[in-house]
């Protein structure tokens, strides 16, 4: 029997090494352990034999049945790995080809500039208000105390809407974003600090002018604000928005009708070999206008000039976009030039915060 | 307003460096737009003497000549046939830079001999365009010493005027601002009467209608005989060459030398082309007047002309007449010192198109008071130059009166400048500029002189005294602010932010287009909204405002197929205008695609896109703008700019929210684009606005833990039935147990029939208590395929 069994495990692990794949090695578990094998009608026959020698017998059987058992999972899973490698191989793809495409949307420079404008004056406590881009004449000029012909107040500069026969008031495109500055008054009491963004209009159309561009409008009244909170304002925001802590501005004398006094604000630069450096190098950029709210303006919007006072600036939206941004054309900025959004334009993403970040 | 050094000189007493004075002026508000300084770039030019002078061995043309500097002796190899011994002359050394050329001086062999400098023309040292030879320094010019020393270099100053500072429109006024800040003393000016020697022949007649008088409210005027009208003065001819304007005779030149001078336009007339009294009238319409400048104008009735018994001889405040006008042969001159009203002249400029110095004077307000002193010193100069004698002044009208008290706490200054200023030197300030004050405290009375119009309340006086001190001056400080920020943006502003950056993120491309386009593709683009037109576009193709931001878009979207890109997903987010009037315009968010999805890629995941982008970049804007999208309900076509068939619109009960579909073709080719071009609208104010929440909370989440069961049908239906009513049918089935329906095939074919379509759904049923028995969902199939029939006329598809 010893041999017998000797001879079975010769047999069958050499069986076992000897499959040549899966399938010839599952017909040799099939001889060996199946219903019918080898070591199951040895096992049967362990009924008819003696206690003693069943159990010797069957203590010897139970071995060589785990021995095998074992030999053939070992060669399996050698079978196995070796379909798997050969499955991949097969399915292998050229992973240097272009993934899929997706369309990356952008936002207009403008948009993106308006927010970085209100998200720097949000942290000094500004809203935002808005206005109609149709106007009439005692918001866009009486009130914001233009004289009776003064040229603004003509056709060469400024875009009117037909006048009907029986019209009392004058309609036109609004030359600035300053009328929102007299609705806000009259709507709301002060104290008052807003932003104001918009689309603006004048007749004008060359190298630098375009006749519809973007403005964003300061304004602040109560009680106390002064000329030096006017300054250190405006002093911050050009800080914050251009990204240079230390930069130096200019305040000097101008005239706008609605401001008095009024001024014009300066920051360092550098044209050095004709290219345009914002920071402290000894050269001047004008950026923008702002003034004392004039003492007609309040009163034609039912305020005691003796008691409020505040102050506005305005500035252009493409100019300082285009200044950060390094944009060389304002007239590029409405020709919707698909290489133009995308090269300029911003990640849908892309949120200017103070806190988080202005400019990525 | 341009002038030289020396000029500002002759009212300024001082010893400021142009740069200094430069800086001065635009700190005080007189914004310094350009500094000519011809002596910059000329320190390390010296006077040298040609101590010899012979003829070079090499060269017929060329002199080799021994120059002394008084510390050394340089051989100088020099071309120009005026160099000569024992001339003084301009010599620049080697290293030097050449303002003409921009190049460095090198030493160097001309014709095999050696030159150690340069003897320099005008031209050269960029003094004069062209010029002959070399500078002929003055015998007495000190060798070694810079050049700039010894030649008369004016540098030329130009400010940038703001329109309310008349004050500054001469010279002096500007002299007087420096003298103010410091810069300097203004010096005193001889306006004193000069006595008539006799009695002016010709009297002034003011002739205005009642009423009109103020339109010419003082006419000056005196007869000067025996002049001599030659050439100007060398001095005078330099300063009005150097600022551009032409001399023309001595007469000419000292009417245009006090325009700037004094900011004092006057006339010079030819006594002898005038016929009885001289004065101011209005035109009559019609009247045509040769001016100066050669052109005949055609007035009206508005004009103020200057006229004698005659005719008009000159357009008041604005031009001369060429007729009237003095010559070199004039002996006999009458001036005119007069004042106009400002509106008048600008209007009147405006109308006939002339831009002269007298007009941008008369327009912006010379002094009231300066008529009169202005005539004494154009009579002073007019004797000193062309000889003659003077008449008494003849005098029309009267100066208005113009004095008025301005109630002036100096404790303003700070209050509203920022600027802690002891009252002393504000008032001290005020002085200098030619202001009274008096009184003292916080209550003083300030007297503005009369060449300050524009000085009305103690706003302005403010504004004087810190423009003076200078604007730098004022400390920055922060706007004071609450500890934290508040929400800067309304709910609809966030909104329109929110939805903008929504339309990037699925890929669209923001831009911005004019408010305005032709007025013909307005026409197809308003529906039932007016035509908005300007009265005065720029050209005819801007000539209306939008109704629609699509015909832009698609105008965008032709330019860059043009350019070879047609594949364009274009958004604006922006007003369009329902009507002529303030606050008749909607905010719109319009999108537009073309062409192809993706680019070409090998994954054939392309596809051309179609009107159902169109529809869910609509959804994606309304969902993003506040919009609930399940209570949406579309309906077929639209507006007539859209294609029929493939258009409809996004209603929230009777309202249209959004627009969305195919582009006309007609539409296109009337455009002049090609096709088929996909677009949507979405009215953004029409959106409702959720009512303001209690919190931010939200529902709370119901996530059953027992299994949904998805089933499928397919019903055939006619091919008029819409889908989503078919989908709003099933959900209604068994609106508890119903979670989702999803179309997910439409077939249309031989196995429905002609005129019928299958449209295949999955829906989910959700449990809520207990797993569904096979009974639950029979019976809800049943319900939904009754539905299905009730309200789709739709059977099962066998």
């Amino acid at each position: 029997m010893t041999d017998n069994i000797d001879q079975l495990r010769t047999e069958l692990l050499a069986a076992v090494s000897d499959a040549a794949d899966a399938g010839a090695l599952e017909d040799v578990r099939v001889s060996a352990l199946g219903k019918k094998g080898r070591i199951t009608d040895l096992m049967k026959g362990l009924g008819g034999m003696a206690p003693e020698e069943r159990k010797t017998f069957g203590q010897r059987l139970n071995v060589l049945k785990d021995e095998v058992a074992a030999a053939l999972d070992v060669r399996k899973q050698g079978f196995d790995s070796a379909a798997l490698n050969a499955r991949l191989a097969s399915e292998s793809m050229d992973v240097t080809v272009s993934a899929r495409p997706e369309a990356r949307g952008t936002l207009h420079p403008i948009s993106q500039t308006m927010e970085e404008v209100a998200a720097i004056f949000a942290q000094m406590g500004f809203e935002i208000a808005d206005g109609p881009d149709i106007e009439d004449d005692f918001h866009n000029f009486t009130a914001l105390n233009f004289p009776p012909g003064h040229p603004a107040r003509e056709m060469h500069d400024t875009f009117f809407l037909p006048t009907e026969p029986s019209a009392a008031e004058r309609y036109l495109l609004r030359t600035h974003t300053s009328p929102v500055q007299i609705r806000t008054m009259m709507s709301q009491k002060p104290p008052i600090r807003v932003i104001i963004p918009g689309r603006t209009y004048r007749c004008d159309y060359d190298m630098t002018h375009t006749p519809m561009f973007h403005q964003v409008e300061l304004l602040v009244i109560d009680t106390e604000t002064n000329m030096s909170h006017l300054r250190g304002c405006l002093q911050e925001f050009v800080r914050t928005y251009f990204g240079v802590d230390d930069l130096t501005t200019r305040f000097r004398p101008s005239f706008f009708p609605f401001t008095e006094p009024s001024a014009e604000m300066d920051i360092g630069c550098s044209r050095k070999g004709g290219e345009l450096k914002i920071g402290n190098y000894g050269d001047w950029l004008e950026i923008l206008g702002c003034g004392m709210v004039h003492p007609n303006v309040l009163r034609a919007c039912g305020l005691d000039p003796d008691v409020y006072q505040g102050f506005a600036a305005g500035m252009g939206i493409e100019r300082i976009a285009m200044l950060k941004y390094g944009i060389p054309d304002l007239r590029t900025f409405f020709e919707s030039d698909l290489r133009w959004l995308r090269h300029y334009g911003f990640a849908a993403l892309d949120i200017p915060s103070v806190t988080g970040g202005l400019t990525r | 307003m341009k002038f030289t050094l020396s000029w500002l000189k002759d009212h300024l007493d001082t010893t400021a460096s142009v740069d200094d004075i430069s800086a001065k002026l635009t700190s005080t508000g007189l914004e310094v737009e350009s500094l000519i300084n011809p002596a910059a770039g000329l320190d390390a030019f010296i006077v040298a003497h040609i101590a010899e002078a012979n003829q070079h061995p090499n060269a017929d043309r060329l002199r080799v000549c021994t120059v002394e500097t008084g510390s050394e002796t340089l051989q100088v190899v020099c071309g120009a046939p005026n160099a000569r011994a024992g001339l003084k002359v301009v010599l620049a050394r080697p290293g030097v830079t050449i303002p003409a050329t921009g190049d460095v001086l090198k030493k160097g062999a001309i014709r095999g001999v050696e030159s150690q400098g340069m003897l320099c023309s005008l031209g050269e040292l960029k003094l004069a365009g062209e010029s002959e030879g070399i500078i002929e320094l003055p015998a007495d010019a000190p060798v070694g010493a810079p050049v700039t020393q010894v030649l008369a270099i004016d540098p030329v100053i130009e400010i940038n005027l703001t329109p309310n500072r008349v004050d500054a429109l001469g010279v002096r006024g500007i002299a007087r601002d420096l003298a103010a800040a410091g810069l300097g003393k203004l010096k005193p000016i001889n306006d004193a009467p000069v006595p008539g020697t006799f009695e002016s022949p010709r009297k002034v007649k003011m002739a205005l209608p009642a009423g009109e008088e103020k339109k010419c409210p003082q006419f000056v005027g005196r007869t000067i005989r025996g002049v001599k009208n030659t050439e100007s003065p060398q001095w005078l001819k330099d300063r009005l060459t150097a600022i551009g304007l032409r001399p023309v005779s001595a007469l000419v030149d000292i009417t245009q030398y006090l325009t700037i001078d004094l900011g004092r336009p006057l006339h010079a007339f030819d006594d002898a082309k005038l016929n009885g009294d001289v004065g101011p009238r209005l035109a009559t319409s019609g009247e045509t007047l040769a001016a100066l400048n050669a052109k005949t104008y055609t007035l009206d009735a508005d004009m103020v002309v200057i006229a004698d018994a005659n005719a008009a001889l000159g357009i008041a405040g604005i031009m001369g007449g060429a007729p009237s006008s003095v010559t070199e042969t004039t002996t006999t001159v009458f001036l005119e010192s007069a004042l106009f009203d400002p509106m008048n002249i600008a209007g009147t400029g405006r109308k006939l198109q002339i831009n002269s110095d007298a007009r941008y004077c008369f327009e912006r307000g010379v002094d009231p008071a300066s008529a009169i002193p202005g005539a004494e010193v154009a009579t002073r100069m007019i004797l000193d130059i062309c000889g003659g004698e003077a008449s008494t002044l003849v005098t029309g009208g009267a100066a208005p009166d113009t004095t008025r008290t301005i109630a002036f706490n100096p404790a303003r200054v700070k209050s509203l400048g920022g600027l802690d200023l002891p009252a002393s030197e504000s008032k001290a300030i005020l002085e200098r500029l030619g202001f009274t004050v008096a009184g003292t405290g916080d209550a003083r009375t300030v007297t503005p002189p009369s060449w300050r119009a524009d000085v009305e309340g103690w706003q302005d006086l403010v504004e004087e005294v810190l423009r003076i001190h200078g604007y730098d001056n004022i400390p920055p400080i922060p706007l004071p602010r609450a500890p934290m920020p508040k929400v800067a943006l309304t709910a609809q502003q966030r909104q329109i932010a929110f939805t903008r950056r929504s339309l990037a993120a699925r890929g669209l491309n923001e831009t911005t287009t004019w408010s305005f386009l032709p007025s013909a593709q307005a026409e197809l683009f308003r529906g039932e909204l007016p035509l908005v037109t300007l009265a005065n576009p720029i050209s005819s193709d801007l000539d209306a405002m939008r109704p629609s931001l699509i015909p832009n878009l698609a105008a965008a979207a032709g330019r860059n197929a043009a350019r070879g890109m047609a594949d364009c997903a274009l958004f604006e987010v922006g007003p369009r205008f329902e009507g002529s009037k303030p606050g008749q315009q909607v905010q719109v968010a319009a999108v537009l695609r073309s062409g192809q999805t993706t680019a070409r890629h090998w994954s054939g995941s392309r596809r051309p896109v179609d009107a159902l982008d169109a529809k869910a970049d609509a959804l994606a804007a309304l969902e993003a703008a506040g919009a609930s999208i399940a209570g949406l309900q579309t309906t077929a076509g639209g507006a007539g700019w859209y294609h029929p068939g493939r258009s409809g619109v996004l209603k929230l009960g009777n309202q249209v929210l959004a627009a969305f579909g195919e582009l006309h073709p007609g539409t296109l080719s009337a455009l002049d684009i090609k096709g088929p071009i996909f677009a949507c609208e979405v009215f953004l104010d029409r959106i409702p606005q959720p009512k303001k929440k209690a919190g931010a909370a939200r529902p709370l989440l119901k996530a059953s833990s027992l299994q949904p069961v998805e089933r499928d049908f397919a019903f055939v239906v006619d091919t008029t039935v819409a889908a989503e009513a078919l989908l709003r049918a099933v959900k209604s089935a068994d609106k508890e147990l119903i979670s989702d329906v999803g179309l997910f095939d439409i077939y249309q074919g031989p196995h429905v029939g002609e005129g019928k379509k299958s449209l295949a759904v999955a829906v989910t049923l959700q449990p809520k208590d207990a797993t569904l028995t096979d009974e639950q969902i029979d019976a809800v199939s049943k319900k939904i395929v009754a539905a299905v029939e009730k309200t789709c006329n739709g059977r099962l598809r066998a």
